[in-house]
């Protein structure tokens, strides 16, 4: 507790969250709770048929319903230029025709939105909606991954990779070729998304949303509507989960943003629970072959993984599914292919660790099922394979304590205890089962802008456009800035989540602390020396004659070592009749340097589970979790991020389906009761075990990433605790009673 | 969703009459299911008639047994000292239910009344017998994960999803019925309907009448008891499987045996052949696997539920085991 107090804080500090007391009490406002004076409804009809089209829209009811001021759908939705270009293959993050919402009487997937309903009260918008008609031609759709496997097509941007000789495990002295198999998952955020949009004339549009990254909405908006930079706003600060669900521009934006130019009012558009399911991506299912093979030794000498995941007819969504297996392992002949099956469903989207948390899942249920085939400990045979560097770029790792991890996590899971035969360690009439797994993931910079001001009252502020989805990375910018000015933390105010403030990548990908952190390090940086320099230059400076080094910059002052003398910045600004002092950086990616090394977050997950004999329930007793993720910034926001991904791998091990019934393409379980994610009784106590060891190369706070690293095999390591409990082998996800009944 | 309207009422009689004359009005109590089922367009009442506030929440001992007003909350028949000592079964069941939110709105009558959770039941766009007669039943050849083993019709094969009234139906209860032509009462195993040829309709009720009791006899399941729910997550999810089971032991050897299950029907399905087979036996897993190979008797499953065929004895010998005290 006695840290709530402390104002000077360090880097490291496990500081509490600067917005913690808006979200308890209420006052955070996310994207649904921004009611702008003369704000109208709408409410987005969907389709009901997977592939076709619309023969005709009845929507004469609607409009005359009460409230109503617009029915917007295909035959009146005002021009996107964007969309009218047509496909742009250079420029979009996924290959492909995005979607065009109401761009035409297409069909491409159930549930797809096809009008908007635009009223004075949400529940008139909802009447109305109720009220329109649809005929449909329709036509044969396909929703089933594993009967178009036959139909998979190699993506564009996704290249087979290969190293030493193909196939070698098939000559292994001990190989084994095993299928695996993970369901859609959909990300399911506690808020749903939600948009509110309101044009100044014709030309300028402010969107409240929810996103990862307001720059990237701010410019796939200005390329949709063909508008300059600076008369597009998309406004973030709050964000109720996403996990990869908002990384894009969705239908709920589109729409928005069109209902505001046809009616000429602010239009909100909140998606229902069923909505989120396939209207802002989802995990894909995957169907993935690996071929493993060792000596007797259990020395790998071969793996191949092949891959398939799902992607829509219109867009070719990829996800790093192989790159795990590329990495983790010191294994000289591997190659990897992976495919695509498209489908009549909505394109994917990055979820939780995204690829790698599929694709660890068969590589680290197939490494313990090698492990038993060659009667050697899972853990052991691991360290015998581990990779010194880089085996796929053939680069140094920029740091790797995967080693650390496996001997912090061992030793305090207890992994010595485990005996190894399968339904050795009952209990009652649970059967009690050990598993563990490595995870790897890339931990990269990229280029990241900030500004530092110094106000005439000495307080300093800091911007970034960057958004803070749950994180925490505004409590640890605000904490890097303090720990670099050394001055009181609550005299520093950092402001986020707008994409006027200076530019930021997309908080995904778990590199938001290395980019945005490094450009807040050094516009710091830059502001110390600017205050040094403006206090020798002062008026009468009593530090006219010192040296820039040997000002010290601390608690709101320049000053010397010996403290004799310190000139606090309000003080510095006054003199120099400055209303305030402001320095902006643009912090490069990964430069030069880094191209010199290879760059990943490791850890290793230990689980026990128990499973209940009769009934086939399982439950997870505890969790260690070790991470490799350089240097902590915050103790206690890093912790919670490895709870989020514990909790994630959990629902994905053992519960998160999305159930389709393929015959209609339509999803059968879309709501919260009915797709399980963990619920607090389903979630243990979680052991967190940093290795805390700087990076030398990243970025200066020598922080690698962590949010999606803790996930990356987890799912394995349950499996594979489920197995050495009951002997069963589980490779299609989740572990349901029925499939060990 | 439409427009409705939305009445108070202060008296059972106002409340019965209210809806009596109004062929589109429904009762709503803690609207936990209700209002579910508006949203997604599967009813569309014209008038609501709010019967949370009369006063039916009493939980009051009988010269045999007990009294439980259908306005009574969920959670407070499960934390009421009376029914916790004397009818632990029922706590038991109720706690196992839902979330505490919902048990803080659901009512006993409006949860005896809650309909089934089949996926094809709440999505309008496909085929339900029970939501739209005539339209075919999805869940046939469609995902059945969930669905029964027993009781089933060609036309529908969903199941009951109440924890609480599986408890009820092992306890013999009875519901207190009032309507425009006075009061009944009905054995609670036969309130629930079989599908047959009108899986539409769930319950012997008619739609006029109003649920303003239950009742439950004096039990001798006091202390060998014990609800199991079989779920894909260790809390708020539907029962694959549930058991309630209870036991009058002497010494050990089983004077009277009450057992039901959810999960498995279009209702909650008490095993009374198996309850027979148990007395007089001592108490021990045989005895309870051959109980439950009987109470298994003429169970089938379908294309996704076949794990069923092995769940559901298991769990019959897992709560009379945990019952017995022998787990």
């Amino acid at each position: 507790m006695e840290k709530a107090f402390i104002k000077k804080v360090q880097i490291g500090d496990a500081m509490d969250r600067v917005d913690a007391r808006l979200k308890v009490s209420g006052a955070a406002r996310y994207a649904a709770e921004y009611t702008l004076k003369s704000v109208v409804y709408g409410v987005l009809v969907t389709s009901t048929i997977a592939k076709g089209s619309i023969k005709e829209m009845d929507t004469r009811a609607a409009e005359k319903a009460p409230g109503v001021l617009a029915i917007i759908n295909h035959k009146n939705a005002p021009k996107v230029p964007g969309h009218q270009a047509g496909t742009d293959n250079e420029g979009s993050r996924v290959y492909g025709q995005e979607f065009r919402l109401f761009y035409d009487n297409k069909i491409y997937h159930n549930d797809q939105p096809i009008a908007l309903a635009i009223a004075s009260t949400p529940e008139q918008a909802e009447h109305a909606a109720s009220l329109i008609k649809v005929h449909y031609a329709q036509e044969k759709h396909q929703t089933n991954s594993k009967a178009n496997t036959s139909n998979a097509i190699t993506p564009a941007r996704g290249k087979d990779y290969s190293r030493g000789t193909a196939y070698a495990f098939k000559n292994a002295p001990v190989n084994l070729e095993l299928e695996y198999g993970t369901p859609i998952q959909v990300h399911n955020p506690m808020e749903p998304h939600a948009t509110t949009a309101v044009w100044e004339g014709a030309t300028k549009v402010t969107v409240y949303n929810k996103t990862q990254a307001t720059k990237l909405s701010q410019q796939e908006i200005m390329k949709a509507f063909d508008l300059k930079e600076e008369n597009v706003q998309a406004i973030s600060p709050f964000v109720g989960g996403a996990f990869g669900s908002s990384s894009r521009v969705w239908p709920q934006e589109m729409a928005a943003i069109m209902g505001a130019k046809v009616t000429g009012k602010p239009v909100k558009v909140a998606l229902k629970r069923d909505q989120v399911f396939n209207m802002v991506g989802y995990r894909p299912r995957s169907i993935q072959k690996i071929g493993i093979g060792a000596t007797a030794e259990g020395i790998l000498t071969g793996i191949t993984h092949e891959a398939f995941t799902s992607t829509s007819q219109y867009e070719q969504f990829t996800e790093r599914i192989v790159d795990p297996t590329k990495t983790l392992y010191n294994c000289p002949n591997l190659n990897t292919a992976y495919k695509l099956i498209p489908l009549d469903m909505s394109t994917p989207c990055w979820t939780r660790g995204p690829g790698e948390t599929s694709g660890s899942f068969a590589l680290e249920s197939a490494m313990d099922e090698l492990a038993y085939a060659l009667n050697i400990d899972p853990l052991a045979l691991r360290l015998k394979n581990y990779a010194p560097s880089d085996p796929e770029k053939n680069l140094p790792w920029s740091s790797n304590y995967l080693k650390e991890c496996y001997q912090m996590g061992a030793d305090r899971f207890g992994w010595n205890k485990r005996t190894p035969t399968p339904g050795s360690m009952r209990k009652d009439e649970w059967q009690v089962g050990m598993g563990m797994a490595a995870g790897i993931y890339k931990s990269e910079r990229d280029a990241a802008s900030a500004i530092a001001t110094v106000l005439a009252n000495g307080s300093v502020v800091v911007q970034s456009a960057v958004a803070d989805v749950g994180p925490g990375s505004a409590t640890i910018f605000t904490q890097i800035a303090a720990d670099v000015l050394a001055m009181d933390v609550k005299q520093v105010t950092f402001e986020w989540g707008n994409s006027k403030l200076p530019k930021a990548p997309g908080q995904f990908g778990s590199h938001t602390t290395a980019s945005v952190g490094s450009a807040i390090y050094e516009v710091c940086t830059l502001l110390k020396k600017k205050l040094q320099e403006l206090a020798i230059t002062m008026p009468n400076s009593e530090l006219a004659r010192a040296q820039q080094n040997d000002l010290v910059v601390e608690e709101g002052t320049v000053g010397l070592k010996n403290k004799q003398i310190q000139l606090s910045y309000a003080d510095i600004l006054k003199s120099h009749a400055l209303p305030q002092v402001q320095v902006s950086t643009e912090s490069k990616g990964g430069g030069p340097e880094q191209e010199k090394y290879s760059g990943k977050s490791f850890c290793a997950n230990f689980v026990e589970v128990r499973v209940h004999s009769l009934t086939g329930e399982v439950r997870v007793n505890r969790v260690v979790s070790a991470v490799d993720c350089g240097r902590v910034v915050n103790k206690k926001t890093a912790t919670s991020q490895v709870y989020g991904s514990i909790t994630w791998g959990i629902g994905i091990a053992l519960m998160e389906e999305a159930k389709l019934d393929h015959r209609y393409g339509r999803h059968l379980n879309n709501d919260l009761a009915e797709y399980h994610v963990p619920t607090c009784a389903d979630v243990p106590p979680i052991e967190v075990l940093f290795v805390d060891k700087p990076d030398p190369v990243i970025d200066p706070m020598g922080a690698k990433g962590i949010g999606e690293i803790p996930l990356v095999g987890f799912s394995a390591a349950i499996a594979n605790a489920v197995y050495h409990a009951t002997g069963k082998r589980i490779r299609e996800l989740p572990i349901t009673p029925d499939k060990l009944l | 969703m439409n427009n409705f309207q939305y009445i108070r009422t202060t008296s059972t009689k106002a409340a019965i009459d209210a809806v009596a004359k109004d062929p589109d009005a429904r009762f709503i109590a803690g609207g936990t299911n209700l209002l579910d089922l508006m949203k997604r367009g599967i009813v569309s009442p014209e008038k609501l008639v709010d019967i949370s506030r009369l006063p039916l929440n009493k939980i009051e001992r009988e010269a045999s047994g007990v009294r439980i007003g259908a306005m009574a909350l969920n959670s407070e028949v499960a934390e009421n000292a009376f029914i916790k000592e004397k009818f632990p079964l029922l706590a038991q069941a109720l706690q196992a239910g839902a979330s505490a939110q919902l048990r803080n709105m659901a009512t006993v009558g409006g949860n005896i009344l809650q309909r089934t959770r089949c996926h094809y039941f709440y999505d309008t766009s496909l085929p339900c017998n029970k939501r739209e007669p005539g339209t075919g039943c999805g869940a046939l050849e469609g995902n059945n994960h969930m669905h029964a083993i027993f009781g089933f019709s060609e036309k529908c094969i969903a199941v009951h999803p109440s924890d609480m009234c599986v408890a009820l139906a092992a306890l013999d209860a009875t519901v207190l019925v009032s309507g425009p032509t006075g009061d009944r009462k009905i054995a609670f195993a036969d309130f629930h309907r079989l599908p047959g040829d009108k899986p539409h309709v769930d319950t012997v009720l008619e739609k006029n009448e109003l649920i303003t009791a239950v009742t439950l006899p004096d039990s001798p399941f006091t202390k060998n008891v014990h609800y199991l729910k079989v779920r894909e997550r260790a809390s708020y999810a539907f029962a694959l499987v549930s058991v309630a089971a209870g036991l009058q032991l002497e010494n050990d050897t089983i004077q009277r045996a009450c057992l039901a299950m959810g999960g498995v029907a279009h209702k909650p399905w008490r095993l009374a052949s198996a309850e027979k087979a148990l007395i007089g036996k001592k108490v021990t897993e045989a005895t309870f696997r051959q109980a439950a190979e009987i109470a298994m008797q003429g169970a089938k499953s379908f294309e996704h539920n076949a794990y069923k065929l092995k769940l559901a004895p298991n769990a019959i010998v897992q709560a009379l085991k945990t019952a017995a005290g022998i787990a």
